[in-house]
C-alpha cells in the first residue's frame, strides 16, 4: 500500500490536530456507490452540495467541494467494483472518505499528473478521461489523502474549510 | 458584462428543449466550450453558457454541480427526453442549434462585447 497526502500549508496544523484526535463530526451522510452506475453517479455528491448550502456555506467553497466530490464519486463508479462515501460534517469543515472495493492505483503519483488516464473508450465517449480528476479533486482541497495499492482497494480522503462556523457549538445532531 | 439569455438564443436560432421560463431574467456573463466534463468541472463558472456536443446524462450533472443556467448542444445534437427531464428538475435550460461549437461561441462573444 502506498500512501499520498497533500495539505493546504494554510491550513495544515488545525489539519494535523483533527486527523490525530479524529474527532466526532455534528452530522454525517453516507451513500452507496455502484460500479459502472453512470446514471445515477453524481446523486451523492449533489445530494452533499445541497445538504452544505442549506446550512448555509458560501458558494465559493460549495462548488470546491461538489468538484472534489464529483470527480471523486465518479472514479469510485468508473475504475472499481463500487464502494461508499462516507460524508462527516464539521462545525467548520467537511470531512469526505471515499472507500471502495479495488482494483486499486498502481502508481499514485503519476495518477496524480494531469492528463494521465486509465479511461476505457466507453467513458471517454461519456465525456470523461481527461486525466483532471484527482488534479481537480487536490485543486480544491484543503486535505487529500490517498491510500491505494495494485489490486488493493483505495481510501480517499478530503477536507475542505468553511472559512467559518456554520453550526452552532452545541451541535445541530445533539 | 452580461446579456439575458433571450438575447442568445435569438441570435443562434436556438430552439429552447425544456420548460424553462423567464429566458429574460437568465443573465449570461459568460460560455465555456468543452467536451470533457472534468474540464468544465474545473474551469467552467456561475453564469455561463455551456456549448458542447456531449448529451449524456453526466452533463446535466456536472452542469448543476457547477451552477451553469444554460447548455447548448450545437450542431443541431438532441438530447434524450430523460435528460431533458432530469434538466427541467435541476433547473437548467436546455437549447439546441444548428450552429457549430465555434460558431456559437463567436455569437455570444459578439452579444458580450457590444454590451460591454
Amino acid at each position: 500500500m502506498a500512501d499520498y497526502w497533500y495539505f493546504q500549508p494554510e491550513f495544515e496544523e488545525r489539519t494535523l490536530t483533527f486527523l490525530s484526535q479524529r474527532y466526532e463530526p455534528e452530522d454525517t451522510l453516507v451513500f452507496t456507490i455502484k460500479e459502472r452506475d453512470f446514471i445515477d453517479s453524481g446523486n451523492a455528491s449533489s445530494t452533499i452540495k445541497n445538504y452544505l448550502q442549506k446550512l448555509g456555506v458560501k458558494p465559493e467553497i460549495l462548488r470546491r467541494v461538489a468538484i472534489a466530490a464529483y470527480e471523486a464519486e465518479i472514479n469510485v463508479t468508473a475504475h472499481t467494483r463500487g464502494g461508499k462515501v462516507k460524508a462527516n460534517i464539521h462545525k467548520d469543515f467537511i470531512h469526505l472518505m471515499f472507500s471502495d472495493k479495488g482494483s486499486g492505483i498502481k502508481d499514485i503519483e503519476q495518477s496524480m499528473s494531469p492528463g494521465f488516464s486509465t479511461a476505457d473508450k466507453v467513458m471517454q465517449e461519456m465525456g470523461f478521461g481527461a486525466g483532471l480528476g484527482l488534479p481537480n479533486i487536490k485543486r480544491n482541497s484543503d486535505m487529500l489523502h490517498i491510500m491505494s495499492g495494485e489490486n488493493q482497494p483505495t481510501c480517499l480522503e478530503i477536507i475542505i474549510y468553511f472559512g467559518e462556523k456554520i453550526l452552532p457549538d452545541h451541535g445541530r445532531s445533539k | 458584462m452580461n446579456i439575458p439569455l433571450i438575447d442568445f438564443v435569438n441570435a443562434i436560432n436556438g430552439k429552447v428543449l425544456t420548460q424553462t421560463t423567464g429566458l429574460d431574467q437568465i443573465m449570461v456573463t459568460g460560455g465555456y466550450v468543452s467536451d470533457l466534463l472534468s474540464d468544465v468541472m474545473g474551469n467552467a463558472r456561475e453564469g455561463q453558457v455551456w456549448i458542447t456536443i456531449m448529451r449524456h446524462l453526466n452533463v446535466i450533472a456536472v452542469a448543476s454541480l457547477v451552477g451553469l443556467s444554460a447548455v447548448v448542444f450545437a450542431r443541431d445534437m438532441l438530447p434524450d427526453q430523460q435528460i431533458i427531464s432530469k434538466a427541467e428538475e435541476e433547473n437548467i435550460c436546455l437549447i439546441s442549434s444548428d450552429l457549430s461549437a465555434f460558431r456559437l461561441a463567436g455569437k455570444l462573444y459578439t452579444l458580450l462585447e457590444i454590451n460591454n
